[in-house]
């Protein structure tokens, strides 16, 4: 990485920025007691000043962006790059930086433009597809069981983080790739060093290097003895270099890991908190594909914002954003927004949720919407039939949040029925 | 009501197929989509719509 594109020296003090600005920060911290709700700073900034400059944590600024239009606007138009490697891209943390800049095995398709991406994702689409994601209903119902059946086998007292939300997506992921499952604590541990806000670039990048390890060395083994994974067929397909397959199994398999589980646990906590929204839930099953819209948009777990860098200049509201300039996303502050959800502020599982952005928006939209719906439809079901008497079994003041990582959610949360 | 939907712009998300399941479809090779109705009925209007409007690539166009 040459000196002139590190972000702290591609970014001057921004002639549009009005002298009276508060100093607005990146990652935001929410307000003590309202641990489901955006940081009050960011929620202000889309009232307010929608389009407006925030300072990221090495002290460099970029553009934030807050409402559901403009965010649409931004992910969906090419004039704003998705390319890491682009002077004045905006980096979350010194990890994610290191990630995109490192090597060219660490980048991946969710950094780059069309037309590598597009060639890259397609690779993938067809794996993710709704009917063949469908068609593994059972397969998933069976996992959930078994992990319930084992929880709740002779105790009545768990930690659903541990034993419930994190197993579950792991192993649908790691049987879709064909990943071995009892590698699990080697690759969580790592993907939760690459996630977290508090790892330092050399941390991340020991991580980073691991599990590129892990997955050149799987590929190998799939070579000899392919099966019927996702993993498999990448490598048969020829078409991706060592390092491609290696940086690509290992995106997959991170991205199928914190998400989904996250989503589960927070979502879990959410309805525990909102028992006129559970009680409704219980009677009403059907509701469950709505209610996990609406859970997805409420609770907005990719909470730090989606970054781009714009290409060209772009007049945004009444804001000019100049080329090379650095854009973040604020997906949770659009999903709250009065315009598209009136009442966003109150979890409603009735509500007609589907135009949330919780899984980004462009051609970069999560590929993997169709499995975590589906995982989430049948874990969050599952769990509510089976334990009608699941409560909280702390105070909730004692849950530990995940202020400190990527993706937001609860490090634990221990539960009695 | 007549569909278009461009299959060079489609990202392969398949939020269409959910929102309206009876008029999109998607390809098994790679997922793209793939329109089972180009006309459908004024039944399915506001779901072909809504698909419309939550498709992340705006590969769907609509047309009265």
């Amino acid at each position: 990485m040459t000196t002139a594109q590190r972000p702290q020296e591609a970014h001057h003090a921004h002639p549009d920025t009005p002298a009276s600005a508060d100093a607005l920060t990146v990652p935001a911290t929410r307000a003590t007691g309202c641990p489901f709700d955006p940081a009050p700073t960011v929620e202000r900034a889309r009232r307010e000043e929608p389009v407006t400059r925030a300072t990221l944590w090495d002290g460099s600024s970029c553009w934030l962006v807050t409402r559901h239009e403009d965010v649409r606007t931004v992910l969906g138009d090419p004039r704003f790059s998705a390319d890491a490697a682009r002077p004045g891209f905006p980096f979350l943390t010194a990890g994610l930086r290191e990630l995109a800049t490192g090597t060219r095995a660490s980048r991946t398709f969710i950094r780059q433009d069309d037309p590598e991406h597009a060639r890259l994702r397609r690779m993938l689409t067809a794996e993710f597809m709704v009917k063949k994601v469908e068609a593994m209903r059972p397969e998933v119902q069976r996992l959930t069981d078994e992990l319930l059946d084992a929880m709740t086998d002779g105790r009545n007292a768990a930690d659903l983080v541990a034993e419930f939300a994190l197993p579950l997506p792991s192993l649908v992921i790691c049987l879709l790739l064909g990943v071995p499952y009892e590698d699990h604590t080697f690759f969580q541990q790592r993907s939760a060093v690459l996630l977290s806000l508090r790892s330092s670039a050399e941390e991340a990048r020991a991580a980073s290097d691991e599990l590129l390890a892990y997955m050149t060395h799987l590929a190998e083994a799939k070579r000899e003895r392919p099966d019927d994974g996702i993993f498999s067929r990448l490598v048969a397909r020829g078409e991706l270099d060592s390092e491609e397959i290696a940086s690509m199994g290992r995106l997959l398999l991170i991205a199928g890991h914190e998400t989904t589980a996250n989503m589960t646990a927070l979502s879990t906590l959410a309805l525990l908190r909102n028992p006129g929204q559970l009680a409704r839930l219980r009677s009403e099953p059907s509701l469950i594909k709505g209610a996990v819209e609406e859970l997805l948009r409420y609770l907005t777990i990719v909470h730090n914002g989606v970054p781009r860098v714009a290409v060209e200049d772009v007049t945004l509201g009444c804001r000019t954003i100049r080329a090379g300039e650095g854009v973040l996303c604020a997906l949770n502050t659009a999903n709250r927004d009065e315009a598209v959800f009136p009442g966003g502020d109150t979890l409603d599982v009735g509500r007609d949720a589907r135009r949330h952005i919780a899984f980004g928006f462009g051609v970069h939209q999560c590929l993997g919407q169709p499995l975590a719906r589906v995982e989430l439809q049948i874990a969050l079901e599952t769990l509510l039939r089976r334990l009608p008497g699941l409560r909280l079994a702390v105070p909730f003041e004692e849950i530990p949040f995940r202020h400190d990582m990527g993706i937001y959610g609860v490090h634990a949360l221990p539960v009695a029925w | 009501m007549r569909i278009h939907a461009d299959q060079e712009k489609c990202c392969g998300a398949g939020s269409c197929v959910l929102a309206a399941p009876d008029v999109f479809d998607q390809r098994d090779e790679d997922g793209i989509v793939v329109v089972l109705d180009a006309e459908p009925p004024a039944a399915l209007h506001d779901a072909v719509r809504e698909a419309a409007a939550i498709c992340p690539a705006a590969a769907i166009s609509v047309t009265d």
